[in-house]
């Protein structure tokens, strides 16, 4: 690692003042979510710390999370991949291909074994670990190998994190997620589908200029700065939640009103994410604004929590044949409880005797 | 603006009407923006506001900027794409925004102090001037002997 | 990796609010059936009144203290009402609730607002506790209570309680919190047919059964 120059050199290299690297540290502490105090410690930090080696592995995926990532504003990919870590093997992204391109993941693990840093997008199938491979070698095999030298993981989108889409009912392949294989190293879950890509650059980021330590997580392993609070919390449309006021359709009135979707199947109170307020391409918009109900895709199972359409309070079970057989069922039963008690009212009769008073005193 | 906001269509109207978008966050951080002046006075503590850190509407930033004011001094700085740098009209409270090469906005701060330091002339910056002068009067000599 | 708390909505959801649901729409159907099969011996007497005049009468009217029980007994009265009112005002408006039942059947009206949903929800359940007080306080009525009164108590509390605490957040997980208050409601569904809470489906008949014997006597009942 002592090869890799450090940041501020690099960025003296490229004509680039100090000024721009004071300007480059505010950017990267407001978009780590830091209070703006820390800057000089994000400072002191890139100006001190190598930039660590970074393999990033693509399995069961859709390239979505690589997709969303290059998206990214601030920090950008370029400003990670150039200025905060060195990205040795990414798939998608690297120039290399084929055998090239395996070399250059072996050289890195065996250059920085210990210290680098892994970063997974997609699931791993373990049905038949054929499902997916890459350059001949299972999914299975290469995450076992590769986590091996690691310093820690980051599980990038909702597959590598919980199993995701390829998880979903019946679950055809086996996929399951890098902490269900992987037990012995530190795991962050950056969950989403994909995640908001600013908070993926911002997680490796903090990770990178701070440490594993800096990084508090919930328990499923999400950081809290990101998904500490609920979509719902942070709506702008939750004042209409309080009045009571819902779109009922995609085009109704209410819909056009921007009133909560609430009954039209938005997760959001049981979501947690930033979605509501770092929002979307460059903070433009988020599902929500855009008049569509928040999927839930920050959660475990989120494909199967019950129907992106069925409001969270209502069923999601088959309670209307079941309904209609109590219906059959009591009335059933009803009758027959009806019947017997009628029987004990007319056997009582039967046996009823007449009482008087002379009967009583003999008695007594 | 009233006056006219009738005779606006489209795009527009809509802008116009998100301008007035408020979270309601421009007061608590008006306060804020508050103690932060006094504790400068008071103790000379400088202080730095993440305006990227709160939910802040288009109508929060018109509240802002109304209440505080223009001031007397503005800078750009070009550097990594640009920043404005704008002193506001209550002295000692400024407005950084920072800009990349696209014009995208990177940060934005409120920056309580009586110098922001992006302003001063960096150390590093000074010395690796004094090497470019020495070495362009260098060549200057060069050309003029 | 899953999340227990979205395992456990989700039963909530599924087959909890299955078995729930079946256990109270036979149950009702199971008890009101049965009385009515059980009938009525045939009053051969001629009617001296209007017997269904005065049943149905008698459904609405006991629903008014009778005169001087306001005075002998306010915390019942005024709890009850409180209670009862509340529990609908917070049952059949909150948005969430209307979505469930349109779903069930179908039907849809306006929700209310937060604050009115919540002033009734905390009104109920002060109510609740000072009924819980008085049953306590008052020899006869302590005398009365048994297990069964204390449990439809708590049971009816315990949704306006969760409901609370999982919108506001108060405390524990918002996805924990909406499945404990579903299976409290689920709780209250089951033990509706078999316990007191019966009552809100019997009254009608119970009320109409003492008015119209009064109406055929050609009494005002």
């Amino acid at each position: 690692m002592a090869d890799k120059p450090l940041l501020p050199d690099l960025m003296k290299a490229h004509g680039i003042s100090r000024r721009g690297f004071l300007k480059y540290c505010a950017t990267l502490t407001s978009a780590m979510a830091l209070p703006p105090m820390l800057a000089p410690k994000v400072a002191h930090a890139l100006e001190t710390t190598a930039r660590p080696s970074v393999i990033w592995l693509s399995f069961q995926e859709c390239t979505g999370c690589t997709e969303a990532i290059t998206r990214s504003h601030a920090p950008t990919i370029e400003d990670l991949i150039f200025n905060v870590i060195s990205l040795d093997y990414h798939h998608t992204l690297q120039a290399a291909s084929g055998d090239a391109a395996e070399h250059a993941r072996e050289q890195a693990m065996k250059d920085n074994w210990g210290n680098y840093l892994v970063v997974v997008d997609g699931s791993i199938p373990i049905g038949n670990p054929g499902y997916s491979t890459i350059a001949g070698i299972s999914n299975l095999d290469m995450l076992k190998e590769t986590a091996e030298g690691a310093a820690a993981i980051v599980a990038v989108g909702t597959c590598a994190a919980y199993g995701g889409i390829p998880h979903a009912d019946p679950n055809p392949t086996g996929a399951v997620s890098v902490s269900d294989i992987i037990t012995d190293k530190p795991i962050i879950n950056v969950p989403g589908c994909p995640p908001i890509p600013i908070v993926m650059t911002s997680v490796l980021a903090q990770f990178l200029t701070f440490g594993l330590e800096s990084i508090e997580v919930d328990k499923l392993g999400r950081p809290k700065a990101f998904f500490g609070e609920t979509i719902h919390d942070r709506c702008y449309r939750r004042p209409f939640y309080d009045k009571g006021l819902f779109a009922e359709g995609f085009d109704d009135e209410g819909a056009r009103e921007g009133w909560c979707l609430y009954k039209l199947g938005c997760k959001g109170p049981t979501t947690r994410s930033v979605c509501a307020t770092v929002k979307w391409n460059n903070g433009t918009s988020f599902p929500i604004q855009a008049g569509h109900g928040c999927l839930g895709c920050t959660e475990p199972d989120f494909w199967d929590n019950g129907g992106f359409y069925k409001p969270l309070s209502v069923p999601a079970g088959e309670y209307r044949k079941l309904g209609l057989a109590a219906v059959a069922g009591g009335a059933a039963l009803g009758v027959a409880g009806g019947a017997v008690g009628r029987a004990n009212k007319a056997r009582a009769a039967r046996a009823h005797e007449t009482v008087d008073a002379h009967d009583l005193e003999k008695k007594t | 603006m009233s006056t006219n906001s009738d005779n606006l269509h489209g795009r527009e109207a809509v802008d116009l009407l998100k301008s007035h978008i408020s979270t309601g966050n421009a007061r608590p951080v008006l306060q804020e923006i508050h103690a932060a002046l006094e504790a400068l006075l008071a103790t000379g503590t400088t202080s730095t506001i993440d305006l990227g850190a709160i939910p802040f509407g288009p109508g929060d930033e018109r509240l802002l900027d109304e209440v505080l004011g223009k001031g007397e001094l503005s800078a750009t700085l070009d550097v990594l794409g640009t920043s404005h740098v704008e002193e506001t009209g209550i002295p000692g409270v400024w407005r950084i925004d920072h800009f990349d090469q696209n014009g995208e906005t990177l940060s934005r701060f409120v920056e309580v102090t009586f110098l922001p330091e992006i302003l001063k002339t960096q150390r590093a910056d000074a010395e690796a001037g004094l090497a470019r002068l020495a070495i362009r009067l260098e060549e200057h000599d060069s050309r003029t002997h | 990796m899953n999340n227990p708390y979205f395992d456990l909505l989700m039963w909530a959801r599924g087959p909890g609010f299955d078995i729930a649901l079946t256990i109270l729409i036979g149950g009702i159907l199971l008890r009101v059936v049965e009385i009515v099969v059980l009938g009525r011996k045939k009053d051969l007497a001629k009617p001296k009144g209007s017997p269904v005049s005065q049943g149905i009468k008698t459904i609405f009217t006991r629903s008014v203290p009778r005169k001087g029980m306001m005075k002998d007994a306010p915390v019942t009265y005024i709890g009850g009402y409180v209670f009862h009112i509340g529990f609908f005002i917070a049952f059949f408006f909150l948005g969430a609730h209307i979505a469930l039942v349109d779903d069930l059947i179908g039907l849809n009206w306006p929700a209310a607002n937060k604050a009115l949903i919540e002033t009734a929800a905390a009104a109920s359940v002060i109510a609740l506790l000072a009924l819980a007080w008085t049953r306590v306080k008052d020899p006869v009525r302590r005398a009365l209570t048994r297990f069964d009164d204390w449990l439809v108590l708590v049971l009816s509390g315990l949704p306006l309680v969760t409901g609370y605490v999982a919108v506001n957040q108060i405390f524990g997980d918002p996805t924990l919190m909406m499945a404990v208050h579903i299976l409290s409601a689920e709780l209250l569904m089951i033990a509706f047919p078999f316990t007191k809470l019966m009552h809100a489906v019997t009254f009608a008949m119970a009320r109409y059964y003492n008015g119209s014997i009064q109406g055929r006597k050609g009494a005002e009942s």
